[in-house]
C-alpha cells in the first residue's frame, strides 16, 4: 500500500454552514477522510449527522440549496474540485463521480421509458449516435443483471419492482465509467431480501471496475458487511473511524458504542435495549465542549467545556473523545 | 398463559381482505383481484405479544387494518373476547373502538396541528365517556403523559414543537389513554432513528407488561420483533407462511422463506452465510398457483407449483405452511 498516487479522493478538513435568518449555522465540522480505487468507505449516523450534505458537497449538488462550503478541500484524484473552473468541475461530476439515491421512483422520470432515459443520460456524458447509445443501454442493463435487458429496455418505471428500479438507477450511474459512486441509503427502501440482492450487484460491479465507492446509511448492519472503512458521524462531526474490523473490535467512542447497543438484533435477545439518553439538538441550540456531551455517561468538565480533538489508536483508527472507551478484555 | 378459560382474546379465522384494482387500457381496462389477505388464521392470548412480519405487499399492515375495521374484510371471521366482529355494522363496533387501537409509522401526519397536546388526548377521553369532568380529564391526561416518559407540562403545547421519538410518545399516550384491550402497532418505530428507536419500544415493551394489553406488532424489522413479541407469523403473498414461538423461530426457522428473510438481514457481528439470490416475490396482483413462495423456494416439488400448502403443526406451537415441513429441512430438493 505505499502510496506514490494519490488517493482517488482526500477530503480535508472539510465545513459546512447552512445560511438561515440568524445567520450562518455549521452542519458539518473539520470533516476529513480518504479513500482509494476499490475501496468502499461507510458513512454511517443518525438523521441530520451531515453524512447525506457531505456527499453533496462532493457532488457539487449544493447549489440551490442554503447550505455553503466554508473551509476545506476536495481532493479528487489530486485536484482540489472546489477552486476548478466550473467547466473543469462539471465535466468530472458527470463523468468521473456518480451517485444514486434512496429512492429510485422519485429519481425516474414516470412518463419516459427506462431505455430513453439512460439513453439520454449516455449521450450526456459522450456523444454517440441513439442506436449505439441504445446498444450502451442494454449492455449497462445487463451489467446491472437485469434479465432479458433487450426487453425491458421500453418498459415504464411503474412497470418495474423497487429492486430492478434500483437497479436502473446504478446502470444510469454507470454510464460515464465513473471513478467514484457514492450511494445514499441505496437501499433504504428496499425489502430485506432484494437489498441483499443490490448490496451484492454494488459489490460486484465494484470488482469488475476498481470504482471508489462511498455508501451512506443508518444502518450499522449494512456498512458492517460492505464496507472496509468507516466513518461514524454525530452532529456535523466524524466521532470516530477505523477499519471496519477494529471499529466493531473495539469501539473507542461512547456515542458508536451507544449505537450499536441500541439495535435489537435478529440474533440475541436482550430483556432491555440499552439506550442514549435524550436526543440530538437541533442546530439552533448550542452545545459547548463536545457536541455529545449532554447524553454522555461519560462526560465530565472538560468534556462541557472543550471539543476534542482527534485521538490516533494506530492502524489509522482514531476517535473525538475526550475519555475514549478502553479496549475490551 | 391464558387463565380466561383458554379462550384468546382475539381469533382470527380465513381472514380475507381483497381489493379490486382496475388495470389495463383508459378503454374498459379489465378489472383485476388483489387478494392483500388472502386466508389468516392466528389467535393473540390475552397479554400476548404477536409480531408479524413480512416484505412490503405481504398483507402484514392489511391484517392490521382490516382488524380495526379501516378496511373492509372480504371474507372470515375475527373473535374478540368472544365476539364476531367483523359482521358488525359501523355502530355496532363503535364501543370496540376503545379496545381495539391503533398505532400508526408516522405519529405527525396522525396528530391534528391546530390542537394542542391537552386538546387531543381530552378528545378521545371525552368520547368514550372515559371522564366527565374538566379536572377528571386533565388528571388522566397528565398520568398518560407521565407514563409515556413525557412531563404533563408539556400538554398545552402543539406537536411541532416536539422531536419525532416525542411525537410517537404522544401517538402512544393516545392510544393508552383510553385503557384499550388489544393495540395495533404497524411500523411504530420504523420512522425513528436508532438510538430513538430503542428508547421508545423500551417503552412500549413497559408498558405492555405493566398494563396486560394484548398486542398485534406489525413490522418488517425482524430485530425490532424479536426484541418485543412473545410468537411471530410470517406473512407472504397474502397468507402466513411460519408461525411460531420467538425462541424457535429466530433458532429453528422452518419454512424457506423464514430461512431467506433470516439469511438476508444484513449483521454487525460477522459469520452470517449470505443468502442466495432467489429473486424478487411475485406480484399479489397475480401470485403464482400453488405455494406461493415455489418461484423463489429452493426446495419446490411438484406438488408445490399445483397444490396450495396447509400449515403443518410441528410441535411446541410451530406451524408451517411447506410441503416439505417436518421432513429432512433441505434434503427435499
Amino acid at each position: 500500500m505505499t502510496q506514490s498516487n494519490p488517493p482517488l479522493l482526500d477530503v480535508r478538513g472539510l465545513s459546512l454552514s447552512v445560511a438561515t435568518g440568524d445567520g450562518l449555522m455549521p452542519v458539518v465540522r473539520d470533516m476529513s477522510f480518504s479513500l482509494n480505487a476499490s475501496e468502499t468507505l461507510g458513512i454511517v449516523g443518525e438523521s441530520g449527522c451531515g453524512k447525506s450534505l457531505t456527499s453533496l458537497a462532493i457532488m457539487g449538488l449544493l447549489e440551490g440549496t442554503p447550505v455553503r462550503v466554508t473551509a476545506g478541500e476536495i481532493l479528487f484524484q489530486g485536484r482540489d474540485l472546489l477552486t476548478l473552473p466550473p467547466r473543469e468541475r462539471r465535466r468530472i461530476m458527470g463523468n468521473e463521480m456518480s451517485m444514486i439515491f434512496q429512492e429510485p421512483m422519485t429519481s425516474l422520470n414516470p412518463v419516459y421509458r427506462i431505455g430513453d432515459q439512460i439513453v439520454e443520460t449516455i449521450r450526456e456524458h459522450q456523444p454517440m449516435s441513439k442506436s449505439a447509445a441504445r446498444t450502451r443501454a442494454v449492455e449497462l442493463l445487463r451489467m446491472v443483471r437485469i434479465p432479458d435487458p433487450e426487453g425491458r429496455i421500453d418498459s415504464y418505471p411503474h412497470q418495474l419492482s423497487g429492486g430492478m428500479r434500483q437497479r436502473v438507477m446504478i446502470a444510469m450511474a454507470l454510464a460515464g465509467s465513473p471513478r467514484l459512486l457514492i450511494a445514499d441509503e441505496p437501499t433504504t427502501a428496499l425489502d430485506v431480501t432484494v437489498q441483499a440482492q443490490i448490496l451484492k450487484l454494488i459489490a460486484d460491479l465494484q470488482s469488475e471496475t476498481g470504482m471508489g465507492i462511498i455508501l451512506i446509511s443508518h444502518d450499522l448492519g449494512v456498512i458492517a458487511e460492505t464496507c472496509d472503512r468507516i466513518a461514524v458521524m454525530y452532529r456535523g462531526r466524524v466521532v470516530e473511524s477505523a477499519e471496519t474490523r477494529d471499529l466493531f473490535a473495539t469501539m473507542r467512542h461512547p456515542y458508536t458504542r451507544g449505537l450499536l447497543d441500541s439495535i435489537p438484533e435478529p440474533d440475541e435477545d436482550v430483556d432491555r435495549l440499552p439506550t442514549i439518553p435524550g436526543r440530538v439538538p437541533g442546530l439552533d441550540e448550542r452545545v459547548d465542549g463536545c457536541a455529545f456531551n449532554p447524553r454522555c455517561a461519560r462526560a465530565s468538565a472538560v468534556c462541557r467545556e472543550e471539543d476534542p480533538g482527534e485521538t490516533a489508536f494506530g492502524g489509522g483508527h482514531a476517535a473525538r473523545c475526550h475519555h475514549p472507551l478502553e479496549p475490551d478484555a | 398463559m391464558t387463565t380466561d378459560a383458554e379462550r384468546p382474546l382475539l381469533r382470527v379465522r380465513d381472514l380475507k381482505t381483497h381489493f379490486t384494482l382496475k388495470s389495463g387500457s383508459l378503454f374498459g381496462g379489465s378489472k383485476k383481484l388483489l387478494k392483500a389477505v388472502d386466508g389468516v388464521s392466528f389467535d393473540l392470548a390475552a397479554g400476548e405479544v404477536l409480531g408479524i412480519v413480512g416484505e412490503s405487499g405481504c398483507g402484514k399492515s392489511t391484517v392490521g387494518r382490516t382488524l380495526t375495521r379501516l378496511e373492509d374484510a372480504t371474507g372470515g371471521t375475527a373473535e374478540f373476547d368472544g365476539r364476531e366482529m367483523l359482521s358488525l355494522s359501523k355502530a355496532a363496533f363503535r364501543p370496540l373502538r376503545r379496545e381495539i387501537q391503533m398505532i400508526f409509522q408516522d405519529p405527525f401526519a396522525s396528530l391534528n396541528p391546530r390542537l394542542t397536546i391537552e386538546q387531543t388526548l381530552a378528545e378521545p377521553v371525552r368520547i368514550h365517556g372515559l371522564e366527565t369532568t374538566r379536572e377528571g380529564i386533565r388528571a388522566r391526561i397528565a398520568r398518560t403523559l407521565t407514563q409515556v416518559g413525557l412531563d404533563p407540562k408539556v400538554m398545552s403545547r402543539h406537536p411541532h414543537e416536539f422531536s419525532g421519538g416525542q411525537r410517537q410518545r404522544i401517538g402512544i399516550a393516545r392510544v393508552m389513554i383510553v385503557e384499550p384491550k388489544l393495540v395495533i402497532a404497524d411500523e411504530a418505530v420504523s420512522a425513528l432513528d436508532v438510538s430513538i428507536q430503542a428508547q421508545v419500544l423500551n417503552l412500549i415493551k413497559d408498558l405492555q407488561k405493566e398494563s396486560g394489553i394484548s398486542m398485534l406488532f406489525i413490522s418488517h424489522d425482524l430485530g425490532v420483533v424479536r426484541h418485543i413479541c412473545d410468537r411471530v407469523a410470517v406473512m407472504y403473498l397474502g397468507r402466513i407462511v411460519e408461525t411460531a414461538p420467538k425462541a424457535t423461530l429466530f433458532s429453528a426457522p422452518s419454512h424457506p422463506y423464514t430461512r431467506l428473510l433470516l439469511a438476508s438481514i444484513p449483521r454487525i457481528r460477522p459469520g452470517r452465510i449470505p443468502a442466495e439470490d432467489r429473486g424478487e416475490p411475485a406480484s399479489a396482483a397475480a401470485p403464482p398457483p400453488g405455494c406461493p413462495f415455489h418461484p423463489r423456494c429452493p426446495i419446490a416439488t411438484d406438488i408445490c407449483r399445483s397444490e396450495r400448502p396447509q400449515p403443518v403443526d410441528l410441535g411446541n406451537g410451530q406451524f408451517s405452511a411447506c410441503h416439505h415441513a417436518g421432513k429432512q429441512q433441505g434434503e427435499a430438493a
